[in-house]
């Protein structure tokens, strides 16, 4: 760190001091070959989302029986599943309900179990040990049979997936805000923010929570690779997204029956589930690296 | 005096939290089954009977005394080994679960010695070359390990190693011609099939079990080896390390006597949190392979809306989790001479 920074010049002002800063983290960020690989697929995740029908050549919705369970040929590029459809084109915009799911399930868990953490961690006591006992309770719970036993109950579908998804995905963020805010409650900062007659919420949300910001990010991206590969797994048991929607686990779960014959329709889903999870992965092992000073090599 | 009586403290609170943890855990699948859309009395007397037949049943079941009452009910049934009648098999879900348990057990407990066989080592030698192509083989293995969906490599793994190659099983337990053969006794039926002195038997069962146990195995040593590499890093920062080199000890000895003891306490912790995954990872991979344990019951149940055994399956796969992590509590002491001391 000293090193990148001996070599830059002396800021001026506040402004370019954050932007120095800004430039050193980018720099690590793109030096990184873990951050950099997995940085670059998630953001293929993205763009396929975002540009899903400019980029397919089918509509993916489109049945054709007659040319069903087509090997990959030039007129589709993946083939075709057991009712004629292009399996290129359902890959591409099965991108969406990918990435719609991790958003969500990360929206609501995240701030959930930060505020939770928190909250434990500044009040001690019999709060503490409350809350804590219940993020335990949850915890405890094997993530993918809990969404299995809520879905099933819900009825299966994208948001009841989201939902029980994010329900079993917020207490690790709560310990981890938890363990930030113990080390933090007794800091000099937070006690002359209490000096000064700052309320408890104010200083839980002004001094504590942007120090939590940076393990919380690094923990969701690593959960990103996690929460893909449970919603695939409802998706292929058909209690995620409900057909015909192209989502990759649903896709697998159909290419199942033909696995022996038309491999094809299976393999490629699988392996978008595999690049992106990995991405995610990449891109939160490296990020760690890079933010976490614990973790430096 | 003084140490016998904190011990004594400490048992009796992680009982304690071990018994909210677990009260939490039936208050969680008691809640589940409540909100569920189906009325359960309209499951039993059907939806033609009458208002008093309906009233009647529905007292019967308890279904008219508060929540509380009614939670109370379901601890006491769950205590007696009560977890309702499955409305697929007729059967108590106890009797279902008792029945696919093993092959659940069977599965994971081979699954995870694959694990520790090669994870540990894996880990081991990863942090003694960190950073050299050893190192970086073996964290592109972990990676793609928690970054893959088990149930599109149980289906890769079947195409490859049964229909094209031959070499394995296909999806079941043992093949057919053994399946009436083999005398139950153990419920394992690697077990079995060896009591029985079926050697054929035996390979069949063999064959069918390699292919999902390598690939669960796969996934735990993934996640072993890199757990095992971080704190073997951190061990063999330290001093204590640096002095047995001084001392002249060899490396192998450095590694396995002086900093392996030290990094296993955290090490036993994830190798019992994989065990747990391993449990869960089985509904997929049971799925895929027809292998008959807990989580094909669970998936199955699922799909004739057969609630009680979908609870019951949570509610057990749930205990196995809690129990495995209090476990580690209960193995540390005996591991780590520090904490014992203490």
């Amino acid at each position: 760190m000293s090193g990148a920074q001996s070599t830059m010049q002396t800021p001026n002002s506040r402004r370019e001091a954050r932007l120095i800063q800004f430039k050193i983290g980018l720099r690590r960020v793109v030096r990184n070959p873990s951050t950099l690989v997995g940085g670059l697929l998630v953001l293929t995740l993205l763009v396929m989302a975002l540009i899903a029908p400019l980029i397919a050549t089918h509509d993916p919705m489109a049945q054709i029986l007659t040319d069903r369970l087509q090997p990959p040929s030039s007129a589709h590029w993946l083939g075709t599943d057991q009712l004629g459809r292009d399996i290129y084109s359902r890959l591409v915009y099965g991108a969406q309900p990918t990435l719609l799911i991790v958003i969500l399930v990360i929206a609501f868990s995240a701030p959930f179990g930060l505020i939770i953490g928190m909250v434990a961690g500044y009040m001690g006591g019999w709060v503490e040990t409350l809350l804590m006992r219940l993020t335990d309770i949850f915890m405890a719970f094997p993530r993918l049979i809990l969404a299995l036993a809520l879905v099933s109950v819900l009825k299966p579908g994208l948001t009841n997936a989201v939902i029980a998804i994010a329900i079993t995905a917020w207490p690790s963020y709560a310990r981890l805000a938890r363990a930030e805010t113990l080390a933090l409650r007794h800091a000099d900062f937070v006690e002359a923010a209490r000096g000064l007659g700052q309320s408890g919420r104010k200083i839980v949300m002004g001094q504590i929570l942007p120090l939590c910001l940076s393990s919380a990010a690094i923990r969701a991206t690593l959960d990103m690779a996690g929460i893909i590969l449970t919603a695939a797994g409802l998706g292929f048991l058909g209690l995620g997204a409900q057909p015909p929607m192209a989502e990759w686990g649903a896709m697998i779960g159909t290419g199942r029956d033909h696995v022996f014959d038309a491999w094809w329709v299976a393999a490629a889903p699988g392996v978008a589930i595999l690049l992106v999870s990995l991405g995610f992965n990449l891109l939160g092992d490296g990020l760690r690296d890079v933010l976490d000073p614990k973790h430096h090599d | 005096m003084k140490g016998s009586v904190s011990g004594f403290w400490i048992f009796l609170r992680g009982v304690a939290t071990l018994l909210v943890t677990l009260a939490g855990l039936l208050f969680a699948t008691f809640i589940i089954g409540r909100v569920m859309p189906i009325d359960p009395v309209i499951a039993v007397v059907g939806d033609k009977a009458s208002a008093e037949t309906y009233a009647q049943a529905r007292e019967e079941m308890g279904l008219d005394r508060p929540l509380w009452v009614q939670f109370g009910r379901y601890i006491e049934g769950v205590a007696r080994g009560d977890l309702g009648q499955s409305s697929s098999s007729g059967q108590p879900v106890v009797e279902d679960i008792a029945r696919a348990f093993p092959a659940t057990l069977e599965l994971s407990v081979f699954a995870i010695i694959i694990g520790i066989c090669v994870g540990l080592p894996l880990g081991v030698y990863a942090a003694h070359r960190r950073n050299t192509w050893f190192d970086h083989t073996a964290r592109v293995l972990s990676l793609f390990g928690y970054s893959t969906p088990v149930f599109w490599l149980g289906l890769i793994a079947l195409l490859i190693f049964y229909a094209q190659l031959g070499w394995t099983g296909g999806p079941g337990r043992i093949g057919t011609a053994y399946r009436y053969t083999v005398q139950e006794w153990s419920g394992l039926m690697l077990v079995d099939t060896l009591r029985s002195g079926d050697w054929y038997a035996f390979r069949s069962a063999f064959s069918h079990i390699i292919l999902p146990a390598l690939l669960l195995g796969y996934f735990s040593l993934a996640y072993i080896a890199r757990m095992t590499r971080n704190f073997m890093i951190e061990e063999l920062n330290k001093e204590y390390v640096t002095m047995a080199r001084i001392k002249g000890a060899s490396e192998t000895r450095v590694l396995w006597r002086h900093a392996f003891p030290n990094a296993l306490v955290p090490v036993v912790t994830v190798i019992a949190l994989s065990f747990g995954h391993l449990l869960e990872g089985a509904v997929l991979t049971e799925t895929v392979f027809a292998w008959p344990g807990l989580g094909l019951y669970i998936t199955k149940s699922l799909f004739s809306a057969d609630m009680p055994a979908v609870l019951g399956g949570t509610l057990v796969v749930g205990i196995c989790f809690v129990l495995l992590n209090k476990l580690t509590d209960v193995i540390y002491p005996l591991l780590d001479p520090r904490t014992r001391n203490r």
